[in-house]
């Protein structure tokens, strides 16, 4: 049961990891056109501001 | 613009006007639709001149443009409209304060946090539902009271914060049990955790808190998108003036007028206020304001009114009344009269919530106090309480409404229809009598030329030329069937329009003439409007007009008559054409001539016997009756002010959506019926379980992710087909 020591302040860092990093992306604003995002990868043209 | 090529000169109406050095434009261009459009739209903004960068937001339906000072917003659309794309220009100083969705970052961040902390202590509670006890399960509740008490803290606050305000002003809402219920569960489960015992609703109370949150982010996008939309039409026109001042003409705000200022007013541009033309002829359009489809001739001596728009000549008019004076001001103050009489519809959420709140707070307090009747132990009528809390959650009514709502407008915004208010969905379901206004709504603003073939084809291409010359309505009409056709436009010379008499111009040094060639006499007789062509003094060729139906107009009406709905057609304009258009669609109830007052007196009588109408219109005749219908739709070329009063502005030129609309209304009324049934099922089971106090966490966690994973996946299907 020792083991239990290490795994749960593990997987709460992992998990803390990902919610830092969606704070990260929301910061980012790739959540405001999440529709255009879904398009604009199938289109021939360079995105070059993948951002905004 | 002056003030765009000297930033140094001093700030007044004109450097307001003048957009800024690097603006960024807005434009709304509700067309777009898939990964081409967005490459379409961008390519045809970076083609412009001085456009440094244009980009689209797909799911708000807009484009930035980074471009020089001296790019105005019409090059733009200008340069849409080639490209196939209809697009209005965004004020964007209302849009800035909106661009940043505060509100809606700070849901989705507790919405984060919640789902974060949920699905680690779930994964905790795994190990304590699959059989661990003493020492290992309190540690499993210590740490899952570390992770789940500020989680709830931090994640719940937009609950408490609601709760705390309706229990000050004295009320219930569906926060309160929602709030109640989260502290009862954290309060007894740390008391349990602190005595060893087996009952933790760490899960159950953070896995609320999540669920809920991701309800009011729905709820929060849907009403946002309404709210933003409605604001950037708003913002479309921004009523000015050119006031000539003793030195000289100077813009202002329409409001800054004053009765005995001197206003000129170009073409095209809309009247600013009321007051007696001083100078100068034209044709003043009054489609918007009365329903007329043909311009009224205008010449010094005669009252115009606010709101009206200038087609061909320059005028300059003496204000006799602004702002709150003006004819205009005085319908918005019948639509006001209209609005209080309408009896506020209440959503059926609120309607549940208003029965269930104290339905639940009794469950859980009468539960409560019989096991401590029975037991004299308070731990365990705590528990008992919290349990019932818990599992009748409002998971239902928090979360499968809001995602019902935002299935549905989706899928109506996706269709160019965007939903303002909130019941608008729920009462456009109960529709049973539909209303349509004429000039705007059913026909469009330019008529169509029939029997434009009279002239001969050599003489086509200089009547093209002359009609593109024009802003009447009628050689609009008659330009639109020629390029249909395809015939090129020839060169003329010395364009020069007399208002209330057409354009003349020179073509290979002959005179040529377009427009009231006929006189009066002969032109009587037709039933329509008409307008003659001539070149030098060779025979005049009489083109007639008909009003131009909009397009899906008679699907629209054919759709709805085959379901039985009872269709009116109200038009202020004359009775002729209103009665070879409902002749057209088949209509058989339909009033010409109406006035403003009576359109919205007929749709009262009608709401007296029973009917719930569905009122369609852009007018201004038409913003009475559109407030006083049970429920209203305004195409967005309409006026503000019918926009304003409507419940669903529909953005495209077609009007077979609304057909759509009312299905997609119908189908979400459904849903949401089926998934308070599906909600009560699950209560059904689970409450008596909880007051006899069998729920043990992994039950309330259970019912709890069940039912709410069920409403939603309920929701979703409406979205799709």
């Amino acid at each position: 049961m020792s083991v239990l020591g290490i795994l749960i302040p593990v997987s709460l860092f992992l998990g803390g990891l990902g919610l830092g990093f969606f704070f990260w992306l929301l910061k980012r604003g790739q959540f405001d056109d999440p529709d255009g995002s879904a398009n604009r990868i199938l289109t021939d043209e360079y995105d070059d501001q993948p951002k905004s | 613009m002056t003030a765009a090529v000297c930033p140094a000169c001093p700030p007044g109406h004109e450097t307001q006007i003048a957009s800024l050095p690097d603006a960024r434009l807005m434009l709304s261009v509700p067309e777009i639709h898939c990964g081409g459009c967005i490459v379409a739209v961008e390519r045809a903004l970076k083609g412009v001149p001085g456009v440094r960068d244009a980009r689209v937001n797909l799911t708000l339906k807009r484009a930035a443009v980074d471009a020089a000072a001296d790019i105005d917003v019409d090059t733009l659309t200008q340069a849409l409209k080639t490209a196939g794309f209809e697009a209005h220009p965004l004020d964007p100083g209302v849009i800035a304060s909106q661009s940043v969705d505060a509100k809606g970052r700070d849901l989705l961040m507790r919405l984060a946090v919640a789902f974060f902390a949920m699905m680690n202590v779930m994964l905790l509670s795994v190990a304590v539902w699959s059989g661990a006890d003493g020492a290992t399960r309190d540690m499993m509740h210590w740490i899952s009271a570390a992770i789940a008490i500020p989680a709830v803290l931090f994640a719940g606050r937009p609950f408490y914060a609601s709760a705390w305000g309706a229990l000050r002003g004295g009320h219930l809402n569906m926060d309160v049990p929602i709030t109640l219920a989260i502290v009862l569960a954290i309060a007894t489960s740390l008391s349990e955790t602190m005595q060893s015992g087996p009952h933790a609703y760490f899960d159950a109370a953070i896995g609320l808190c999540c669920f809920l949150l991701a309800g009011r982010y729905l709820d929060h996008r849907t009403r946002a998108r309404a709210r933003s939309a409605a604001a950037e039409l708003a913002a479309l026109e921004v009523p000015r003036a050119t006031r000539l001042d003793k030195d000289g003409p100077q813009i202002v705000a329409a409001s800054a007028l004053q009765p005995g200022d001197k206003v000129r007013i170009l073409p095209g541009a809309r009247v600013p206020a009321d007051g007696i033309v001083v100078e100068g002829h034209s044709e003043i359009d009054r489609s918007l304001m009365t329903g007329e489809s043909l311009p009224a001739a205008i010449e010094p001596g005669q009252t115009i009114r606010a709101g009206e728009g200038n087609l061909t000549g320059v005028l300059v008019l003496r204000v006799t009344a602004a702002g709150k004076d003006t004819e205009l001001a005085r319908i918005a103050d019948l639509v006001a009269v209209a609005e209080a009489g309408r009896s506020r519809a209440v959503a059926l959420a609120d309607k549940a919530a208003g029965l269930y709140a104290p339905g639940v707070h009794i469950l859980a307090a009468v539960a409560a106090l019989g096991w401590w009747l029975a037991t004299q132990d308070m731990r365990i009528s705590l528990n008992i309480a919290a349990a019932v809390l818990i599992i009748t959650c409002p998971c239902a009514l928090g979360l499968a409404v809001p995602a019902v709502a935002t299935a549905a407008s989706g899928r109506l915004f996706r269709k160019g229809l965007l939903v303002k208010d909130g019941t608008a969905l729920e009462r456009l379901a109960e529709v049973d009598t539909v209303v349509f206004d004429k000039t705007g709504t059913l026909t469009v603003a330019t008529p169509q030329a029939e029997g434009w073939q009279c002239i001969p084809s050599s003489e086509r291409g200089v009547a093209r030329a002359l009609a593109d010359a024009s802003a009447h309505p009628l050689a609009k009409g008659l330009a639109h069937a020629l390029r249909e056709a395809g015939i090129a436009p020839a060169q003329i010379a010395e364009v020069n329009e007399v208002p209330g008499q057409g354009i003349s111009a020179k073509w290979r040094g002959m005179s040529v003439k377009l427009g009231r060639l006929v006189d009066g006499a002969s032109t009587a007789q037709l039933p329509m409007a008409s307008s003659g062509f001539q070149i030098a003094s060779g025979p005049i060729r009489v083109v007639t007009f008909e009003n131009r139906l909009r397009p899906g107009a008679e699907a629209l009406v054919r759709a709805l008559q085959s379901e039985g709905k009872r269709i009116v057609l109200l038009s202020g304009d004359a009775a002729a054409p209103v009665k070879a258009i409902a002749d057209r669609l088949r209509i058989s109830e339909f009033s010409s001539d109406m006035r403003p007052i009576e359109k919205a007196a007929y749709l009262e009588k009608l709401a007296n016997t029973g009917a719930k109408v569905l009122m369609v219109g852009d007018g201004l005749n038409d913003t009475a009756a559109l407030a006083a219908a049970h429920v209203s739709i305004a195409p967005a070329t309409g006026l503000d002010a019918a926009r304003t009063a409507s419940d669903i502005v529909l953005l495209g030129e077609d009007l077979e959506p609304i057909y759509g609309a009312l299905e997609t209304a119908k189908k979400a009324r459904r849903r949401i019926t089926e998934n308070f049934t599906l909600a009560t099922l699950y209560n059904v089971v689970a409450v008596p379980l909880a007051i006899a106090g069998l729920a043990t966490p992994l039950i309330a966690a259970l019912s709890m992710s069940l039912s709410s994973l069920t409403v939603s996946a309920n929701a979703i299907r409406l979205g799709r087909r």
